[in-house]
C-alpha cells in the first residue's frame, strides 16, 4: 500500500473554493461537519466575498441562535451583516443560510410535478406519502441533494456550501437521486399497480397478491397501489429530476470535501467515504480533519520531561508553592495528564499517516478549548481551515 | 450516577442508541460483556451492520444466524429480508425456495414505501427472540438516535396503517413485550458534548411521546478524569507562574511549560465538558439514571475496551 503523498503547499481550500460553486461536506457523525460547512461559507464570505449560501441539516441550537437562525427553514434568510461586524470582520459578501425541511421539500416537489390539483391533494393525503415524506429517513438524502439541485439552478449565489444529513451510511446521499429514479422506473411498480387498476388478476400474479393480502391486508394494499398510481403520474418528472441532480454531483463545479476527526471509528468511515468518492468520479476536493491535538504532545523529549516529573514530583516542587504536598500531587497529576494525552495524539497522528487516497488538501484544525457556538467562533475555525 | 442504578441486567430487550460516534457499539458490546460475566446468556444484534460489533470481541463479522463469539455471547447482524424469509417460512409454512424471491423482492420494495415494514421486520426478530426465551437477555446495537424511534414506533405505526390482516395480529403481542418497563428498555448514549447531549434531551422527550418503550439510563461516554480539585487547582497556578515554571524547568533539566499547557488544556476540556454534562442532568427527569463511563487513553478497540467498560459499566450499575 502506497503513502499518501505530501499534500501540496500551493493548494488551499481558498483556491479550491473559488475554483467551484458547490462544496459537499460529507462524512461520519459527530465531527463537526455542520459547523465546518457553516465556518468555511462564513468564511468565504469574509475573505472572497459574493453571495455563499450555507445549506445546514441540524445546527448546534446555540450556533444558530448566535447567527439569528432560530426557526429559519427551507426558505434562505441572509446573516445580518451586523453578525461579522460583531466579531471584528467587514464581510465583502453576503451570507446566506437555510435549513433543511424534508416534509416541505417533499410538498413542494409533489407541487412541482403533480399534473393537477386533484393529484397533488390525492397523494398528500395518502398515508404512504405521509409516511415516506415525514419519516422514511433514505428521503432526507435525496430531498438535501433536490434542494440544493434546486437553489443551483436559480442561479442566485456564487457559491454553495451543503452540509450532509447524518446517515446510517455516508454514501447513501450520493446514490439517493439513482435510486429514486429507480424506484420510480421499476417494472416491479408497474406490476404492482396492475390488478387493481384493471381489476384483473392474472395467473402469474395471482400467488403474490394472496400471499401480500394475507399477510398486509388488503386495505394497505390498496393504499400501496393508489399511491404508485398517482405517483405515475409524476413518473417522468421525478426521473428526470433525479438524473439532473445525479448530474450536478458530478459536475466541474461540484466538489466534495470530507470532515473527519482522527479517531478510530471516524477516520475508517473518512477513508471509506474518499474512495468512493474517487471511484465515482465524483471530485474529492479536500480533507478536514478536527479537533486535532497540539503536536507538542508527541514530542519525545517533552515525554521524557514529563516522565521525570512524574518520578521526581516531590522534589521538583519544593519550595514553589504554598503547599509542598498538594504540589507534589498537582505535579504527578500534570505529568500523568501529559502522558495519557501524549498516547492519543500519537495514535492520531498514525491515523493521519495511514490515511490513504487522501486529496492534495489535507487540513488539521487544532482542537479548539472551547465549543464554537458564535461568528467569530466560525471564523477562527475557517482561518485554520482557509490557507 | 445520581438516581438509583436500574438494574439493566434484569431486562429481556435492551436497545442502545445514540448520535454516531458517541461510543454505542462499544456500550453495546460493553453490556453485553457484563451479562455474560453475570452467567446470563445473551444475544448481542447489530442493527446497521458494520461489523465493529464483533470486532469488540476480536471475532469475525456475523451474519442473521446467530453465532457464539464469546463465552455465553452470540452475536447476529439484522438483515430484513432473512427476518422476513424466516417469519414466512415460520407463520405461513410457504415452501421457501421458488416462491420466496420474487416476494423478497417485493417486499424490499414495498418496505421502501412504506417504512414501518422493514423496521417491523426488525423489530419483530427482536421481540420473536424474547418470545421464545432462548436467551437471557437480547441487547441491540440499535440505529441512531433519529431512526431508533421509528423502529421502536412501527409496531404502533403498522397498526394505525394496517386494519386487518396477519401482521396486524403480529403486532399486539410485539406491543406487549415492548411497553413492559420490565422486559424492555432504551438506553441513550452521549458524551458530554454539546450536539450529542442536545440529541439526548431530543430523544428522551420522543421517546416519551412517540414509543412505548422506556428509557431506562442515559450513558455518558467519554467522561475526562478531574484533574485537580478546587485547591490543587490554585496550587496549579503557582506552578504555572513564569517564576515557578523557570525553577521546575531548572530542577527537570527541560522546558516544562508544554506540559503545564497540556495539563491547561485538558483541565479546560474537563470543564467544557462538565458544563454539558451538567446540561444534561438538568434536561432530563431528575430520576433518570445517569451512567458515566471513563475516557480510555490508551484503547479504543478490542477485547480489552470492552472488558474495561463491561467493568466501569458494572461499577456505576453497582453491580
Amino acid at each position: 500500500m502506497a503513502r499518501r503523498k505530501a499534500a501540496d503547499p500551493a493548494q488551499s481550500v481558498s483556491r479550491l473554493l473559488s475554483a467551484k460553486e458547490i462544496v459537499i461536506a460529507c462524512g461520519p457523525g459527530g465531527v463537526g461537519k455542520t459547523t465546518t460547512a457553516a465556518a468555511v461559507a462564513a468564511t468565504a464570505v469574509a475573505e472572497q466575498g459574493g453571495r455563499v449560501l450555507v445549506l445546514t441539516v441540524d445546527p448546534a441550537r446555540r450556533l444558530a441562535d448566535a447567527l439569528g437562525l432560530k426557526g429559519i427553514g427551507n426558505k434562505e434568510v441572509r446573516i445580518d451583516d451586523e453578525v461579522f461586524l460583531r466579531a471584528g470582520v467587514t464581510p465583502r459578501g453576503e451570507l446566506w443560510a437555510a435549513m433543511l425541511d424534508t416534509k416541505q421539500s417533499w410538498d413542494d416537489l409533489i407541487a412541482l410535478h403533480a399534473p393537477d390539483a386533484e393529484t397533488k391533494a390525492q397523494i398528500l393525503a395518502n398515508p404512504l406519502y405521509q409516511n415516506i415524506s415525514g419519516r422514511f429517513v433514505q428521503s432526507h438524502d435525496y430531498i438535501a441533494m433536490e434542494r440544493l439541485y434546486e437553489i443551483h439552478s436559480e442561479g442566485k449565489y456564487d457559491l454553495i456550501v451543503v452540509d450532509t444529513p447524518p446517515t446510517r451510511n455516508a454514501l447513501d446521499f450520493l446514490d439517493a437521486p439513482q435510486r429514486m429514479a429507480d424506484f420510480f422506473s421499476s417494472r416491479l411498480l408497474r406490476w404492482l399497480i396492475v390488478p387493481y387498476r384493471s381489476r384483473l388478476v392474472n395467473v402469474a400474479t395471482k400467488p403474490f397478491y394472496s400471499i401480500a393480502d394475507r399477510i398486509l391486508g388488503t386495505q394497505f394494499l390498496a393504499d400501496i397501489s393508489e399511491f404508485f398510481i398517482l405517483f405515475q403520474s409524476m413518473y417522468e418528472g421525478f426521473v428526470e429530476r433525479a438524473d439532473a441532480v445525479t448530474r450536478l454531483m458530478s459536475d466541474r463545479r461540484t466538489t466534495f470535501m470530507v470532515v473527519s476527526t482522527l479517531e478510530a471509528t471516524p477516520v475508517r468511515e473518512a477513508e471509506f467515504f474518499s474512495a468512493e468518492l474517487t471511484k465515482r468520479k465524483l471530485h474529492l476536493g479536500a480533507i478536514i480533519l478536527n479537533k486535532v491535538l497540539p503536536d507538542y504532545l508527541r514530542d519525545p523529549k517533552t515525554a521524557k520531561l514529563a516522565q521525570y516529573i512524574s518520578d521526581h514530583a516531590g522534589a521538583l516542587g519544593e519550595g514553589l508553592t504554598d503547599d509542598p504536598a498538594v504540589a507534589e500531587r498537582v505535579l504527578s497529576e500534570v505529568a500523568e495528564s501529559f502522558l495519557n494525552f501524549g498516547i492519543v495524539a500519537r495514535r492520531e497522528a498514525e491515523q493521519q499517516a495511514e490515511l490513504h487516497g487522501a486529496p492534495d488538501i489535507l487540513v488539521t484544525v487544532p482542537f479548539f478549548d472551547a465549543d464554537i457556538f458564535d461568528m467569530e467562533g466560525l471564523l477562527r475555525l475557517g482561518a485554520q481551515v482557509w490557507d | 450516577m445520581t438516581t438509583a442504578a436500574p438494574d439493566l441486567l434484569a431486562l429481556k430487550l435492551v436497545f442502545i442508541t445514540g448520535k454516531g460516534g458517541v461510543g454505542k457499539t462499544t456500550v453495546a458490546a460493553a453490556l453485553a460483556q457484563l451479562a455474560a460475566e453475570h452467567a446470563k446468556r445473551v444475544l448481542v444484534c447489530e442493527v446497521d451492520a458494520k461489523g465493529d460489533l464483533s470486532a469488540l470481541f476480536e471475532a469475525a463479522p456475523t451474519d442473521f444466524v446467530p453465532r457464539e463469539i464469546s463465552p455465553g455471547i452470540w452475536s447476529m447482524s439484522m438483515d430484513t429480508e432473512a427476518s422476513l424469509r424466516e417469519y414466512l417460512k415460520l407463520h405461513l409454512r410457504i415452501p421457501v425456495v421458488g416462491r420466496i424471491g420474487p416476494l423478497a423482492k417485493a417486499f424490499d420494495f414495498v418496505a421502501t414505501a412504506a417504512p414501518g415494514v422493514r423496521e417491523i421486520l426488525t423489530v419483530g426478530k427482536l421481540c420473536y427472540e424474547v418470545r421464545e426465551g432462548n436467551y437471557d437477555i437480547v441487547v441491540v446495537d440499535a440505529p441512531a438516535s433519529g431512526h431508533v424511534i421509528g423502529q421502536l414506533a412501527a409496531p404502533q405505526a403498522i397498526n394505525d396503517l394496517v386494519k386487518v390482516g396477519m401482521i396486524r395480529g403480529q403486532t399486539d403481542w410485539m406491543l406487549e413485550i415492548l411497553s413492559d418497563a420490565n422486559q424492555t428498555g432504551l438506553v441513550a448514549v452521549t458524551t458530554p458534548e454539546e450536539m450529542p447531549v442536545n440529541e439526548t434531551l431530543e430523544l428522551a422527550a420522543r421517546v416519551k411521546t412517540e414509543t412505548t418503550v422506556r428509557l431506562s439510563a442515559v450513558v455518558v461516554n467519554e467522561v475526562l478524569p478531574e484533574l485537580f480539585g478546587q485547591h490543587e487547582e490554585e496550587v496549579f497556578e503557582q506552578l504555572r507562574t513564569k517564576k515557578a515554571e523557570k525553577a521546575l524547568s531548572e530542577r527537570a533539566g527541560g522546558p516544562v511549560a508544554t506540559v503545564l499547557e497540556a495539563a491547561r488544556l485538558a483541565v479546560t476540556m474537563r470543564r467544557t465538558r462538565a458544563q454539558h454534562l451538567e446540561d444534561l442532568q438538568r434536561g432530563l427527569d431528575p430520576e433518570m439514571a445517569i451512567l458515566l463511563l471513563p475516557y480510555l487513553f490508551a484503547r479504543t478497540h478490542g477485547l480489552r475496551t470492552t472488558r474495561q467498560m463491561a467493568t466501569a459499566l458494572g461499577e456505576e450499575l453497582g453491580h
